[in-house]
């Protein structure tokens, strides 16, 4: 069957700039082949041919979870990119299968959180239709790869990432050994010196390099993860070359595949693998890296130079940092001041910005979006950042590359969908995981906690006077909402049949990662916002001029947080 | 239990030998500790060794010269570690024998575990080998390489020529 060749599959049209990885027919074809095999599965399942238990991992590997009312259908966005026409199609699958909201996620995917199983096959040929998949959003395999949100725009990028994350995702597709694994695998990749990935609570983090001599190389952290025990990744590798990047993943994976724990699930992520180990983890990867076979796993460089070819800078002008009509706009407007201030960034390329597009409105819930508002960042994006968009790990979403006189007219447009949120790395710019709201798991509600801060802070003002800020908030002790590296971490658990919330603080995914402290016994579910009310209260009383919720704490500790939180009991 | 290979049933010259029953002259499947511990130095019948799931391919390194086949284990779908194992008693230790998968295999499993070096799979009694092989033949790209895949097609990706 080596010739076959499928006719009719038609090529998307796309927005002619956008720096995604453009699908050939044999990626079409792939997916095609794909979605004809889970149909398949589904078909038996349905028969009673398969058992649940066996269907379970094949659905899951599709990115088909179960939740507490209805299916939720994970789709993967790859490291976090999207064209115009892709965001579209999102926009379309929300109104007509789920109830016109899509959630974006922590691993810059979309939720679609009301999905019936026999219409899954539809909206799998749906998402064909412009490249795009659920595949191995789910399930004990290895995970969408994550990446910079500002990749190819950030004027600290050393290396691009979307390149790798792309040869990793191509990698890691249906991979015939690891597609079984003990747990979920999560890789992140990072070119950046200043991590925005969350590179120390992954599977795998890589952070790409360049040597004195112009080389490309990585690199390789290994067990980090959060859940019931959260562990910080271990260095295995300073420098591994560009063109033994595949066989070194391979390589870790092996030893994770072979000695990772089965029995408990509990016991069966990288990192308490890592953990048990310690050295001898490393030393039993570099002995299977030094024994596999260096040529068979090698990436050629011409095929990095290819698909690097996909991610090459979009057609920039030569354009004046600060324009009159950009400067104009704000000295003579304080909202639009505002909105800059949180949401605009430095570009490497002069004249041009990233704009983050914040999915947490006062009073909403983190990383929804409505139809309506896909398709306004899908037209803002192909009108003023080159047809593409970004989904950032905290559940915002970002236009790449605006030109700086653009920005009053995409605040404009943000303005009219209800996107233009001035609170970027502000208080109520909150992780939330779906907690008890959707999922089967959660101990406690989140999103109702994120809602109720959200609005106890809604003067914005006061949210810029208390300054940088990142509260995560996780329904259950599996830790999706990432709660212990949030600088206020907030987790819901079950105390005797009512909710209860510990509060973490200090904890921080980014360079100076670290997990949260707790100070100390819960709070009922009516009593957190109060907490963390009196917790930055407290910040305030202690802070230094400009200082960071972060600082402050880390220099005067857990102490006087916990005396005024627990003194009046 | 049937045996599949190439697309077929076909017939098992082997058999399965418990711990504690006499080793037969025919081709005999043994657990570790037994062909550790049994004198079969004057047998000229075949020898098979099944593997266990949590035993490292290079503990066995030194009684590969004498066996002919292999059987590596899924305990449940789910579990993995055959996978691996196969392709290291292939890549590793240029094991040339038959690798059978055995336990509870899915059909859905069955290219992967081709592609990891597996020859032949044990299928429940009344399964179907036209369902293997089309369940075989559904996806014939694959993006990395693997045993027995097909030169490259270009960027990562390999059509599968055995398919
Ligand atoms: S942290 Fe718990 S409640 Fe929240 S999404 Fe994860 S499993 Fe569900």
């Amino acid at each position: 069957m080596n010739a076959i060749s499928k006719p009719g599959l038609p090529a998307p049209s796309y927005p002619p700039h956008a720096r995604t990885y453009r699908y050939d027919e044999v990626d079409r074809e792939f997916l095609q082949e794909r979605i004809a095999e889970f149909t398949g599965q589904i078909e038996r399942r349905l028969r009673g041919e398969l058992t649940e238990d066996e269907f379970k991992p094949l659905r899951l590997m599709n990115g088909l979870y179960l939740q507490l009312h209805a299916y939720m259908y994970r789709i993967a966005i790859p490291y976090g990119i999207l064209n115009a026409t892709q965001l579209r199609q999102l926009a379309m699958i929300a109104r007509r299968w789920d109830r016109g909201f899509g959630h974006f996620t922590t691993r810059q995917n979309i939720q679609f959180n009301w999905t019936k199983l026999e219409d899954v096959p539809d909206i799998a040929r749906a998402l064909a239709d412009v490249d795009m998949h659920a595949i191995q959003t789910s399930g004990n395999c290895i995970r969408n790869t994550t990446t910079d949100e500002y990749a190819g725009a950030s004027p600290d990028e050393v290396v691009d990432p979307r390149i790798y994350a792309e040869i990793i995702r191509q990698w890691s597709t249906l991979h015939p050994e690891f597609t079984w694994l003990p747990r979920k695998f999560k890789i992140a990749i990072s070119g950046a010196p200043h991590d925005r990935v969350a590179l120390q609570v992954h599977d795998i983090a890589v952070q790409a390099k360049q040597n004195a001599a112009g080389e490309i190389g990585f690199e390789i952290w290994a067990g980090g993860g959060l859940g019931r025990t959260p562990i910080l990744a271990t260095r295995l590798r300073d420098w591994v070359p560009e063109e033994e990047f595949l066989a070194y993943l391979e390589a870790v994976l092996r030893v994770y595949n072979a000695l990772g724990q089965r029995e408990n699930i509990y016991k069966a992520r990288i990192k308490i693998l890592v953990r048990d180990l310690g050295e001898e983890f490393r030393q039993r990867v570099e002995q299977e890296f030094a024994r596999l076979p260096k040529q068979r796993y090698r990436l050629d460089p011409e095929i990095v130079a290819q698909i690097a070819a996909h991610f090459a800078p979009p057609p920039f002008a030569a354009l004046p940092d600060n324009p009159a009509g950009f400067a104009g706009m704000l000295a003579g407007n304080a909202e639009f001041a505002a909105w800059a201030g949180r949401s605009v960034r430095a570009h490497r390329q002069p004249g041009y910005a990233s704009v983050t597009i914040s999915l947490k409105p006062i009073g909403g819930i983190p990383g929804d979006a409505s139809a309506e508002q896909m398709e306004a960042v899908a037209a803002l994006a192909e009108r003023h950042s080159f047809g593409e968009i970004r989904v950032s790990h905290v559940q915002n979403l970002v236009l790449p590359h605006v030109r700086q006189e653009d920005l009053p007219a995409v605040w404009q447009g943000l303005r009219e969908a209800g996107l233009a949120t001035p609170n970027i790395g502000l208080i109520s710019d909150i992780i939330a995981c779906p907690g008890m709201d959707y999922c089967a798991l959660a101990t406690a509600r989140s999103i109702p906690v994120a809602q109720m801060i959200s609005e106890r802070f809604a003067d914005l003002d006061r949210q810029h006077d208390i300054g940088e800020c990142f509260i995560n908030i996780s329904g259950c002790i599996n830790a999706c909402g990432h709660h212990h590296v949030g600088h206020i971490g907030i987790l819901g658990v079950d105390k005797r049949g009512a909710e209860s919330y510990q509060i973490t603080l200090g904890g921080s995914a980014t360079n100076d990662a670290a997990l949260g402290e707790l100070v100390g016994p819960g709070f009922a579910y009516d009593q957190v916002t109060d907490a963390v009310e009196t917790i930055l209260r407290t910040h305030l009383a202690h802070r230094r001029p400009g200082e960071r919720f972060i600082d402050t704490y880390r220099r005067i500790g857990l102490a006087p947080f916990k005396e005024a939180l627990y003194a009046a009991a | 239990m049937p045996l599949l290979e190439n697309g077929r049933l076909v017939a098992d010259e082997w058999v399965r030998v418990a711990d504690d029953a006499p080793v037969p002259d025919q081709p005999a499947i043994l657990s570790l500790a037994r062909l550790r511990s049994e004198d079969l130095a004057g047998r000229n019948a075949k020898l098979g060794l099944a593997l266990d799931p949590a035993t490292q391919p290079e503990e066995i390194a030194a009684l590969l010269p004498r066996l002919s086949l292999i059987t590596v284990t899924l305990p449940k779908s789910k579990d993995g570690r055959a996978f691996t194992q196969a392709r290291a008693l292939r890549e590793h230790h240029g094991f040339t024998g038959e690798i059978r998968a055995t336990g509870h295999v899915l059909p859905d499993q069955w290219r992967m575990l081709l592609r990891c070096g597996v020859s032949t799979v044990e299928v429940p009694e009344g399964a179907d080998p036209a369902q293997w092989e089309r369940s075989r033949r559904l996806v014939d790209i694959a993006y990395q390489p693997a045993l027995g895949a097909a030169a490259p097609l270009g960027l990562l990706r390999r059509r599968l020529e055995t398919v």
